[in-house]
């Protein structure tokens, strides 16, 4: 019986039965749980059950200032914790006119680009132990290693950092900092043909990838899927160049996206896209201004005028975006948290129907789902 | 629809961003480079036309409905529209046939005011426009049609907006708790829920 003949099969012929996955499964990378109602090996049905680990993070938002919830956007995808603090101090810098000085924009830009790479690492990683290969995590760790490695030497954290701040980052980077980064971008460029040889190009991982859980275009667009998995569609939307912000109108880099839109394209996607951020990276470091870090004038209590203001940044896992209503005091009246984990799973139940269980594996871990990102 | 391509687009952000200081300001201002408003207005006529053009069709004394250009560098979106209620399933339509993609759905509770807000967020695959469409709902009774048959992915953020401020989506499948356990009855965004 083909998927198909499954889907197409009269709800009296079929025999199904319902399968827990989750919450507490390796394959779900967090809390997720997903029931599925089977039909033998195929999938007639995939409900996810989300919120687990629901924090209330928006409801925290209306109890303390600006500053307070700062902290708080770094826990919400722990995996590119960089670019959510720069959607939300780009949001109140948006409201309060703050002008960030360029040295401060460059330092952000490379900062969330290394972000990137190091969360695209943990990916790589966990997504090949999902499908059955343990050797490249210890790789891809290995070197997610050396980026934590800097990032803590200037931001003094290794995975939640709070190191933008309104009108700058906390701290200017050292010579250290950008050696370092600079000798990562020479190390990392042979890794990525290393693992192109090791991986990308292994029979093993193509079987399992070409051609498995197509998405359209049309599906992404009306799930609003945004990041890897549009890209993986065809669809070249980057926030980073549909609404630039910070500096990077000012680097060259490309959008690489594959029109195939099956698990391999999202896959090859996200490789394509760690050589690009490297070329960020690199293009920032040599031309990093001097200057100041901070803006001067930023008021001590911060109260944004009334109305709404929103920031979008193009995170790990596609379009974050901040929606503050302010009423013009010194605690936000709503922040809403868009967050493209929860929009990519949306459509899991549509592009998954049809499919073998261990292919909704390889199509869930293609998601790249950080789950206390959509619990928030 | 999209006149706009998004490679213009890109070679103009690509031009400007290649004259640092080329308007005298400092920094930022050349750093940043927003999209620039000019690009949208032939988007924002066809939203105005989309719907006045439905409001000529019917006997309804609805308000004037049009979509109203803001400034994206101090907000973060080009077109702004507020609608009633009944006409947030038409903004929909609207917006998925201009090619739009549901960025989110949310709602603010006004309490002072005895209202709530239903914010919906837009945002353009292919061309650099982002429009938010507002709808104001009676507190004591906050309802509005869903749009889960425009856009499906709008089910999941239906859901969480009812269960955080108890605003019902007439028609929506399956209006369960998605983020609160499955046996909350309270709505914690809800401005006289204390934290």
């Amino acid at each position: 019986m083909s998927p198909s003949e499954v889907i197409a099969a009269p709800e009296g012929q079929r025999e199904t039965f319902v399968l827990n996955l989750g919450p507490q499964h390796p394959a779900t990378h967090g809390v997720l749980r997903l029931k599925l109602t089977m039909d033998g090996e195929f999938i007639v049905r995939a409900e996810p059950v989300c919120g687990y680990i629901h924090r209330m993070h928006e409801k925290m938002a209306e109890n303390r200032s600006y500053a307070q919830f700062l902290p708080n956007t770094s826990r919400i995808d722990y995996l590119s914790a960089m670019t959510y603090t720069h959607a939300f101090v780009g949001a109140v810098e948006r409201a309060a006119k703050l002008e960030v000085p360029p040295r401060a924009e460059f330092i952000r830009v490379i900062t969330s680009e290394l972000n990137r790479i190091s969360s695209h690492l943990v990916w790589l990683g966990a997504y090949l132990l999902d499908l059955g290969g343990f050797t490249p995590l210890l790789y891809a760790f290995d070197d997610r290693e050396k980026i934590l490695d800097l990032l803590e030497g200037v931001t003094g954290a290794r995975l939640t950092y709070c190191y933008y701040r309104f009108g700058g980052v906390c701290n200017d980077v050292d010579e250290a900092f950008t050696r370092g980064t600079k000798e990562f971008v020479a190390y990392m460029r042979p890794r990525l043909d290393m693992y192109r040889a090791l991986v990308t190009d292994n029979i093993i991982l193509r079987k399992r990838l070409v051609g498995i859980a197509p998405i359209s275009a049309e599906t992404c667009r009306k799930y609003g899927a945004t990041g890897p998995v549009i890209r993986g569609s065809g669809v070249a939307y980057d926030v980073r160049r549909r609404e630039p912000y910070s500096a990077y109108p000012l680097f060259d880099f490309e959008v690489p996206n594959f029109p195939e839109g099956d698990c391999m394209a999202r896959y090859l996607v996200r490789m394509e896209e760690m050589a690009q951020s490297l070329r960020i990276i690199e293009q920032a470091v040599d031309r990093l201004p001097e200057g100041p870090v901070m803006a001067t004038a930023v008021p001590r209590v911060l109260k944004l005028p009334a109305g709404d203001v929103a920031y979008a940044v193009e995170a790990a896992r596609g379009r974050f975006m901040v929606h503050i209503v302010s009423d013009n005091k010194e605690i936000p009246y709503r922040v809403k948290l868009r967050t493209p984990s929860l929009s990519n799973l949306s459509l899991f139940e549509e592009a998954s129907q049809g499919l073998v269980l261990p292919d909704a594996v390889a199509l869930l871990g293609s998601l790249d789902l950080v789950i206390p990102d959509i619990d928030r | 629809m999209n006149p706009d391509s998004p490679q213009a687009h890109e070679e103009s952000a690509a031009a400007s961003a290649g004259q640092p200081g080329g308007n005298g300001a400092s920094g930022p201002s050349v750093l940043v480079g927003p999209p620039a408003l000019d690009q949208h207005t032939p988007l924002l006529a066809l939203l105005e036309q989309g719907l006045a053009s439905e409001q000529g069709g019917s006997s309804v004394e609805a308000p004037a409905l049009a979509g109203k250009a803001v400034d994206f560098a101090s907000r973060g979106y080009h077109v702004e529209m507020t609608v009633a209620p009944e006409r947030v399933v038409l903004a929909a339509q609207l917006m998925d046939s201009s090619g739009f993609a549901l960025d989110t759905i949310t709602g603010v509770d006004w309490l002072a005011e005895g209202q709530m807000e239903l914010l919906y967020d837009y945002f353009h695959p292919e061309s650099p426009t982002r429009v938010l469409v507002r709808c104001r709902v009676p507190r004591a009774a906050p309802e509005a049609p869903t749009i889960s048959a425009v856009f499906p992915g709008a089910n999941w953020h239906e859901r969480e907006t009812h269960e955080f401020l108890g605003i019902r989506f007439q028609g929506h499948p399956n209006l369960t708790p998605f983020l609160l356990p499955e046996d909350a009855d309270y709505h914690p965004l809800r401005k006289d829920y204390a934290a």
